[in-house]
């Protein structure tokens, strides 16, 4: 068991218990020991002085790629997960997609297993809800939870048989297991590379309409509404998937959103010059989706920010737009490009933010973090939120480089992350 | 012209060109025309360069005019294509150019399948990329080719009326038209079948004619697109002999024309498809000239990038090196 540490003086930002003011933080034997002013540490304690920082519940990212087992030149579950700690994230769900394919117990456990080696912070598998995610066969569902799955996903391509896709639901629903859905109409988005609209017509890539998400999305919602199993939609990109996630809502249908960083801050318009680091799915969209996601995020109807964090390996990005895979790294930029875009200016408080980082997501797949309550996990990040600085990719704890931030001015910076009680990042030599 | 007009590293688009870069190119074309009419067809302008021809695609066309316009300059020329080459065996575009820059060349002409990958060569290598077609994207000289037509008919091209009709979605042609006679004053148009016109079109400053017939009643000229036969397969329309009866351009249709309509094709031509034979070969048909503007095009390209100098090219022509 590591030492005791003391964090003094912070602003301790803690939405779980509506907490924003300027306490110490006493974190033991892996717990939040104590929580108030003027605490004293037992002997032998760390006692570190983070006045004039924030102290908050680690942040929570219910959709990262770790690319093991598989592909480990593009990143590995130790080296994803330091990359996690870097970015202040505690608890991040590994989706399946991974070569072979988390579909059965024996792989969860690995998963698992792999995460706490690395000890960076708490990696919690996906299982697949189909095997091989061929969309055919259900996954043994209750085996999968059994061994440490928190939800079920075929990630990267949406279950297409809607008939599968209500029995794995409702199925699901009797392990209180949720299903995160890659919602998309691959009729509709035909093979396409990009939004499509004005750009993709002037670059001649095939588009994909934003239609396709909402399709899938509408599609989605009804059969969870059939199921009353418990939906989550991965990224969130439109405006008009936006209102179906509303309107579902609205219903009382058990329904939450995601929206990444990317989707937050960037236009289509980032892929002019056929930029590859601009490439994913779902893909950056028009000037009115990026405000209605905003918007969407700051009224709850998008409950959560993840970073669908898809590590590539730049040999593999360093191609014809066509040929490139889909995906950008986002778990080291995640706080610099969400407070730039929303704290600065206004449309979130810190609060806010760091609700929508980590508490919101913890509880959507029922994760023991979100909260710096005594006794709960000591997962815990403290930031500079006022430090600007420039994305450098080649400094990412990531193996892999494919951002689309690269050379920009991020604002706020991680200076600590702690995973039960230990320090699993140390930035203060950043300073 | 009175002022030199400067060209970049590559030509990869229309889009990016200023009114008096494409004039240039057009201008330069004109005394170079009168090269390939010679009985010895050569001038010293390029020699000693090196021109790499990469053609990824089948293309008999477009590669032979870069060849002839090539070795009408006098440059030294190698072409590879995308069977029986290192491609084939699943070398990246990328290592493939930086093999060929360590072979010390001066220019490589790119044809490739997917949108950008001219812009992707020519970032990466120091060599003068020209675009010979790039997916869906841009047809650079295929587009000033058409224009020089055009404007050898009808003197100028501000103001004149102009709809390409056909598979606009996946054309280059279409593209590499709209950026290069928007910008020098023409008014453009497009028309087809509305699951081959792109979303956004609009946006790039041309308007969208949904019946082949009103096409017709608004142009002066029509630029025919050719139209692919996986685009049925693909299901985009039901079948080619619907598409030739509700698309196609006939006699008939241009017998109802309000005026006489300059017809050109960027070839190869399915006859009895988009085009009528009548039409194709008909009196009002400009489509080998566009054959034979093609390689004056493509010579104007190659001398202006390789540094040659506007005011130059009619000494140029002569035999005196530039």
């Amino acid at each position: 068991m590591s030492r005791p540490v003391l964090l003094r003086g912070g602003r301790v930002i803690d939405p779980s218990q509506k907490l924003d003011e300027a306490l110490d933080l006493l974190l033991a034997d892996g717990r939040v020991a104590a929580i108030g002013k003027g605490l004293q540490g037992p002997e032998g304690c760390e006692d570190v002085d983070v006045s004039g920082l924030v102290v908050a519940p680690g942040f929570v990212d219910l959709h990262v790629h770790l690319r093991e087992p598989g592909d480990e030149h593009k990143e590995t579950i130790a080296s994803g997960a330091r990359a996690a700690a870097a970015g202040g994230f505690t608890s991040v769900c590994a989706m399946p997609n991974t070569r072979p394919t988390i579909d059965d117990p024996a792989a969860v456990g690995f998963v698992r297993a792999e995460g706490e080696r690395a000890g960076f912070a708490h990696v919690y598998p996906v299982g697949a809800v189909s095997v091989g995610l061929k969309g055919e066969e259900m996954t043994e569902i209750g085996e999968l939870v059994a061994a440490g799955a928190v939800a079920i996903s075929d990630d990267g391509r949406p279950v297409w048989d809607s008939g599968l896709l209500s029995r794995a639901m409702e199925y699901a629903s009797a392990f209180d297991t949720p299903y995160f859905s890659h919602s998309e109409d691959l009729g509709l988005s035909a093979n396409g590379v990009m939004n499509e609209g004005a750009v993709s017509t002037s670059l001649g890539l095939r588009g994909i309409p934003s239609a396709a998400e909402d399709a899938g999305v509408a599609r989605d919602c009804i059969v969870a509404e059939l199921t009353g199993g418990q939906l989550h939609i991965l990224h969130v990109s439109t405006r008009g998937a936006v209102e179906i996630v509303r309107a579902a809502k609205a219903r009382g249908v058990h329904v939450t959103a995601e929206v990444t960083p990317h989707h937050l801050a960037l236009t289509d318009e980032a892929v002019r010059g056929y930029r590859t680091e601009a490439k994913m799915n779902p893909p950056l969209r028009s000037a009115a989706d990026v405000a209605a996601v905003r918007d969407a995020l700051v009224e709850g109807v998008i409950d959560c920010i993840a970073t669908d964090h898809a590590p590539h390996h730049y040999e593999d990005k360093d191609r014809e737009f066509d040929y490139a895979p889909f995906g950008v790294v986002g778990l080291e930029t995640a706080l610099g490009v969400c407070l730039r875009e929303l704290v600065i200016g206004g449309r979130l408080d810190l609060p806010g933010l760091i609700d929508r980082l980590s508490c919101r997501p913890a509880k959507i797949a029922n994760l023991p973090a979100g909260t710096l309550a005594e006794g709960s996990l000591a997962d815990v990040v403290v930031f500079d939120p006022e430090r600007r600085w420039t994305c450098k990719p080649e400094g990412f704890y990531s193996l892999s480089r494919n951002t689309p931030f690269a050379g920009q001015e991020l604002v706020g910076r991680v200076v600590m992350t702690l995973v039960s009680g230990r320090t699993v990042h140390d930035g203060r030599g950043d300073r | 012209m009175t002022t030199t007009v400067e060209f970049g590293k590559d030509l990869t688009g229309l889009e990016g060109l200023s009114v008096d870069q494409i004039s240039t190119i057009l201008d330069v074309a004109e005394p170079f025309k009168e090269i390939s009419e010679r009985p010895i067809k050569k001038v010293p302008v390029l020699r000693g360069k090196t021109i790499v021809n990469l053609f990824y695609e089948p293309s008999t066309r477009t590669r032979v005019s870069f060849e002839f316009a090539e070795k009408r300059l006098s440059a030294d020329t190698v072409n590879i294509s995308g069977t029986g080459s290192s491609i084939v065996k699943g070398e990246s575009l990328v290592d493939t150019a930086r093999n060929l820059e360590a072979m010390r060349i001066d220019m490589v002409v790119i044809r490739h399948g997917s949108s950008g990958a001219a812009q992707f060569l020519a970032d990466r290598i120091p060599s003068n990329v020209i675009n010979a077609g790039d997916g869906q994207h841009e047809h650079p000289t295929q587009g000033l080719l058409d224009m020089l037509t055009i404007r050898d008919h009808m003197g100028t091209l501000d103001g004149r009326r102009v709809c390409i009709v056909g598979d606009i979605l996946h054309s280059r042609v279409a593209r590499s038209n709209i950026y290069g006679l928007t910008r020098l004053g023409a008014e453009v148009a497009v028309c087809g079948p509305p699951t081959l016109i792109p979303h956004g079109i609009e946006e790039l400053g041309v308007q969208v004619f949904k019946r082949v017939e009103e096409a017709i009643e608004w142009a002066e000229v029509l630029n025919v697109l050719r139209l692919q036969l996986e685009r049925m397969k693909a299901g985009y329309i039901p079948s080619l002999r619907e598409y030739n009866r509700f698309f196609g351009v006939s006699v008939a249709r241009l017998e109802q024309a309000p005026r006489d309509i300059l017809i050109l094709h960027p070839g190869p031509m399915n006859r009895g498809v988009e085009i009528d034979s009548h039409v194709a070969d008909g009196p009002h048909s400009v489509i080998l000239r566009q054959v034979t503007n093609g390689v004056a095009i493509r010579m104007a390209v190659l001398y202006l990038l390789a540094g040659g100098s506007p005011e130059r090219a009619e000494a140029a022509k002569k035999g005196t090196r530039s």
